[in-house]
């Protein structure tokens, strides 16, 4: 009895040893999976850091969205719908729901030149929906 | 007047709740078989009256009430009939009257279906499921009602349902949802009855698997049919996303199919007692803490429902009591209970322990990267943030595949103690999955991922103890082990499907002229036409492709005039191994077309293995032996 009692409090030290550190290991990790997101006017100012992936979001302002002639590029303005504009080039299919005026958020770099340029372009749900990251742009 | 009358029924079924709750748990403590009695019967009244109320609110929708705010937001003449009835559960309200349906079925059954059961444990979970479900409809008929009147501006027509919801997977797949999720209650219950009775033994396990496994196998159909819905209909052939509200259904089948384990360990050894009752808590707080995530708009979904932060309180409200008394009266009552565990050789005892450290693990780090966001928020105050899906892979997937290097031995294994004789074949078993897996690349795809051979190594691995067990006992089979093989199986399909559709699938973005053509691995489409058609409720621009000079496909882009929206109808078609999957985009200036083209190999079987391993639990479950068994048990324990 007093071995299993052995056995047993091993294994458990053994089990949540083992537990504790992946989950430790992972609280460390995902340090280095945070995409931060950034508004329209922090993006103008210079607040967003150049050059590594970061989320960015703001309404299509009209008129903006220009094809390229033959390829699959796109450029388009994000805006706050106050006085802060930038400019997003991406290259791809676009999502159905993008279009002007609509909140959208994109996933990329962000070039020195100010001009973010896209890997990701997500424009979801209805013309209801505003992301959650753009809520205080519309109240 | 029939919206009144279902939120009076709604309210009545609450009350009937409440009714539960108190016969139950007071039936439970006196050892009264009126009272329990009396709680059987409040179960089915309030299944009748809450069935009936979720009636009612299709009844609404089919005769276009749009007097009633819910289906002016959800409805319009134009829907056909089948979506008029799927869009009650299209939003936020709807679907929580359905989420208190499921929860009172639920309960009815167990009613019903446990008649066998010690009567103070049959009373205990019946007041614990009456006490879950009154706390529902509470919230229900406060802060969410389908019911509430839009008088006098009442509108001439509905806005529509959400375009990308008309589907049919999208008419399943939610009911399957929270089949499984409220599902998990009755875990929960039972295990709240099992610390209140003490009667935590091989019965008590053997009463709570067969609901377990019918949860979680509802669950995991759901999920894929979410998975398979998300893969045609947003149109970017992704299964996947690590989307906060995917994360949300996938911590509790974790959660879920660890239990189920447990529970093995639980009912045929009497092992792991206080670690099965706490993962049954925790099972349900996980569904509860989905629910939460998906209603209270908190983060950035896909999927997300309308935003409210009040309902989000009162889920967390919800979330908080539930969970709370759960684990407060565990902390009480664990160190009663005796576990008998004898033996620490290699035994299933063993892997299932393994199992489990494993699949919790998991857990908490996909937990932890779905919650991040809303801590980083709350402590750098309004700081926005997202976990990428690079995360949530490197987690995940070295650990699933660590856990099937051990699944594979599961049918090897033995109670108590296994000779380790007995494992030197598997060895051969794995170094021929292993080659197959090294070879395999190289004739199909002249490419090689380490990654991907891993798992398809494992997957086959898996794939080749299980046939070759359940051969050598092919004399003396029976359900049970039987279906422990055939959901190993399910999953190992599943890992070989997620493990190539990884990486052996191609895709290109083109931009193509009527007559252009585009290559893709070797085959050719050709966009041969694109017209316009009218359909009953949206506009389509439907286009032709001519694939390989064999195969034509139509893929559409739809305009949805009521909700000024635009949908992709991807256009698929599986061939040998391989989804042919086009999509079209926005229509140029110079009268070019944007086009995906995307082939993706196994990707089918990802959802195939999934639906394996649903039936497999539902047949290990069905096993005669176990109601033998609990005949035996009830014979032992007279219900009085």
């Amino acid at each position: 009895m007093n071995e299993q009692r052995q056995i047993r409090f091993w294994v458990i030290v053994f089990v949540l040893c083992g537990s504790s550190i992946t989950v430790l290991l992972a609280v460390f990790a995902i340090q280095d999976y945070i995409d931060h997101f950034y508004l329209p006017d922090e993006v103008v100012q210079g607040l967003a850091p150049y050059d590594r992936t970061i989320r960015a979001g703001g309404f299509v302002v009209l008129n903006s969205i220009k094809h390229s002639e033959d390829e699959l590029s796109v450029e388009f303005q994000l805006t706050d719908m106050k006085d802060s504009t930038f400019l997003v080039r991406y290259t791809g299919l676009l999502p159905s729901l993008f279009r002007e005026g609509q909140g959208t958020t994109v996933k990329g770099k962000l070039g020195v030149d100010g001009v973010f340029r896209a890997r990701e372009v997500n424009a979801k749900h209805d013309e209801n929906y505003v992301p959650p990251e753009l809520k205080t742009l519309t109240e | 007047m029939i919206p009144e009358l279902g939120h009076l029924l709604a309210i009545f079924g609450w009350t009937a709740a409440l009714g539960v709750l108190v016969s139950g748990f007071w039936g439970g403590y006196r050892h009264s078989e009126a009272w329990v009695a009396l709680s059987i019967r409040l179960a089915k009244l309030q299944f009748v009256v809450l069935a009936s109320s979720f009636v009612l609110l299709i009844v609404s929708f089919l005769h276009d009430d749009f007097s009633v705010l819910y289906v002016a937001n959800n409805s319009n003449q134009l829907l056909p009939w089948y979506y008029k009835i799927s869009a009650v559960w299209g939003a936020h309200e709807g679907s929580f009257l359905l989420w208190t349906l499921v929860a009172a079925t639920w309960t009815h059954l167990v009613a019903n279906r446990a008649q066998h059961i010690p009567l103070d444990i049959h009373g205990y979970v019946l007041g614990s499921l009456g006490f879950i479900n009154f706390l529902f409809l509470a919230f229900l008929i406060t802060a969410s009602n389908p019911f509430e009147r839009l008088v006098p501006n009442t509108p001439i027509n509905g806005v529509d349902l959400n375009p990308l919801l008309q589907d049919f997977a999208l008419i399943i797949h939610p009911p399957m949802l929270y089949i499984g999720y409220v599902g998990f209650a009755v875990a929960f219950s039972f295990g709240v009855a099992g610390l209140l009775t003490g009667k935590l033994d091989s019965a008590w396990a053997r009463w709570l698997r067969p609901w377990v496994n019918y949860a979680w196998a509802f669950l995991t159909v759901g999920i894929a049919l979410g998975s398979w819905w998300a893969y045609y209909e947003l149109g970017w052939g992704g299964w996947w996303f690590w989307d906060p509200v995917e994360n949300a259904s996938l911590l509790p089948w974790l959660a879920g199919a660890a239990l189920i384990h447990s529970l093995a360990a639980t009912e045929k050894r009497g092992a792991y007692k206080n670690w099965t009752v706490l993962l049954a808590i925790l099972t349900f707080s996980l569904s509860l803490v989905g629910a939460f995530l998906v209603r209270s708009g908190i983060l950035t979904s896909v999927h997300a429902f309308a935003v409210d932060a009040q309902r989000g309180l009162v889920l967390l409200g919800i979330l908080t009591v539930v969970s709370g008394a759960g684990l407060i009266l565990f902390a009480l009552r664990a160190s009663t209970l005796r576990s008998r565990l004898e033996y620490w050789g290699i035994s299933r005892e063993l892997l299932l322990l393994i199992n489990n450290v494993l699949l919790t693990i998991t857990v908490a780090t996909v937990l932890l990267g779905t919650l991040y966001p809303i801590g980083y928020e709350w402590f750098t105050d309004g700081e926005k943030i997202s976990i990428g899906s690079q995360y949530f892979n490197a987690f995940f997937i070295p650990i699933m595949l660590v856990l099937s290097f051990f699944l594979a031995l599961a049918p090897i294994s033995q109670w108590k103690t296994t000779p380790l004789k007995k494992f030197q074949k598997c060895f051969v078993f794995l170094g021929f999955a292993a080659l197959v897996a090294l070879i395999l690349p190289w004739v199909l795809a002249n490419t090689f991922y380490v990654g991907a051979t891993i798992g398809i190594a494992l997957g086959l691995f898996v794939l080749i103890t299980h046939v070759n067990s359940l051969l050598k006992r092919r004399k003396s089979l029976h359900l049970g082990f039987v279906g422990m093989c055939i959901a190993h199986l399910g999953f190992a399909i599943a890992l070989i499907g997620v493990a190539v559709t990884s990486v052996y699938s191609y895709s290109v973005d083109g931009r193509l002229a009527i007559g252009d053509s585009l290559d893709v691995s070797g085959r050719s489409y050709e966009l041969q036409s694109v017209q316009t058609i009218e359909a009953r409720n949206y506009l389509a621009e439907r286009a032709e492709f001519v694939v390989g000079n064999r195969i034509t496909v139509y893929p559409e882009r739809r305009f949805y005039p009521i909700r000024a929206m635009q949908t992709t109808e991807a256009a698929i078609r599986p061939v040998l191994f391989r989804d042919l999957y086009v999509t079209l985009g926005k229509p140029m200036d110079n009268g070019t077309w944007g086009v995906r083209i995307q082939e993706k190999l196994l990707i089918r079987w990802v959802w195939f293995g999934a639906l394996i391993m649903a039936i497999a639990a539902v047949l290990a479950c069905s096993d005669k032996r176990y109601r033998r068994l609990s005949k035996r048990d009830l014979s032992q324990y007279s219900r009085t």
